[in-house]
């Protein structure tokens, strides 16, 4: 015989705990005036390249730092270092993506009144990251020419928890015969009026104007944030 | 597999409502689980078995309640369900969607208490 039972109302969002720790990350963030932007994509889609190049290309006029995140090794940290940012790897052992914890224990000690920019670069994992609100200004989502059009079909969720599709590897286009009109209608589909910016971090192409892209988003957060 | 975080996360927060309404033995959780979240639910399912091991809710089953995906379409002035890539692509006029109506559900809905 089963005994009786009840229901006790929950109606709770079951990552709520890291939503509310992302929120308080976001609005420390706003408080210190640093820019936060993140970035997910597959593993091998150039997101630790694009992210060097664009510290060296921030840096010259701003205070850059970067988080990195990877299963092992610092790897990823001493070559992001070099630019001369401060940067810090995150190791997550086995999990598969970051959570807003592990990006308020990798600041411990940071003055983020000193930053301009802040990078968190993810675990590359097209699929886990989706779920978790790390308090990014920004979340850009990377696919390579290399990696077929159809990517965000493929992987919907992270495509449309993202505001930026960035294109990377644009100097191998042709080799790989990469349709552009394609990729834009396959990232439409999932994310209708995404941001999409091109760029090849070897060549430089698209790096300018994705530089600018960026200082032009933290200057519209900066007047938000004094206006409200 | 983040699965095993979220199922973490659903012991978690069981074992709290359960202490919280005087440590009553949880017999099953209820989730709303949409199709667009990002969780596999049979990954979700068994995770939720190894995450329940040695936890006060252990023996506890969980019960999903899939959400559909569904998309409003301006064009057709109605809604859609989504397909399983091309989520805001209206299923009948291939226009694009303008709003998300459900399907990242991930919400902890109740829990079944033993009196």
């Amino acid at each position: 015989m089963s005994s009786m039972t009840r229901l006790v109302e929950v109606r709770q969002n079951v990552l709520k705990k890291n939503d509310l720790l992302a929120r308080d990350l976001r609005k420390r963030f706003h408080e210190a005036g640093v820019f936060v932007c993140s970035m997910v994509s597959s593993p091998g889609t150039g997101k630790t390249t694009l992210l060097e190049k664009t510290l060296g290309l921030l840096g010259k006029k701003h205070q850059v730092a970067a988080l990195v995140g990877d299963l092992a090794t610092e790897n990823d940290a001493v070559r992001l270092a070099r630019s001369g940012a401060p940067v810090r790897q995150i190791t997550t052992g086995t999990l598969c993506h970051l959570e807003a914890a592990m990006v308020e224990t990798a600041l411990e000690g940071w003055s983020l009144n000193d930053l301009d920019f802040l990078f968190i670069e993810n675990v590359g994992n097209l699929v886990c990251p989706a779920s978790y609100d790390l308090g990014e200004e920004l979340r850009l989502v990377l696919m390579s020419v290399t990696e077929g059009e159809d990517k965000p079909l493929k992987y919907p969720t992270i495509f449309n928890t993202a505001d930026v599709a960035v294109i990377t590897k644009t100097d191998l286009s042709a080799a790989v015969e990469f349709d552009a009109t394609a990729a834009k209608f396959s990232i439409e589909s999932v994310r209708p009026g995404m941001k999409i910016v091109e760029v090849s971090a070897k060549t430089g192409q698209g790096m300018d104007e994705f530089r600018s892209y960026l200082e032009l988003r933290r200057g519209y957060l900066k007047r938000q944030l004094q206006n409200s | 597999m983040h699965e095993l975080s979220i199922a973490m996360s659903i012991v978690e927060m069981a074992e709290e409502e359960s202490q919280r309404s005087g440590g009553l033995r949880v017999t099953s959780v209820h989730l709303r689980l949409g199709a667009l979240a990002g969780v596999v639910k049979t990954a979700l399912l068994s995770s939720y078995e190894l995450a329940c091991e040695q936890s006060s809710v252990n023996g506890s089953k969980l019960v999903i309640e899939d959400v559909p995906g569904v998309v409003f379409c301006s064009a057709c002035n109605a809604r859609r369900p989504v397909s399983e890539s091309e989520w805001f692509r209206c299923s009948t006029c291939g226009s694009l969607a303008s709003e998300l109506v459900s399907g990242k559900e991930l919400e902890v809905v109740s829990l079944e208490v033993e009196e």
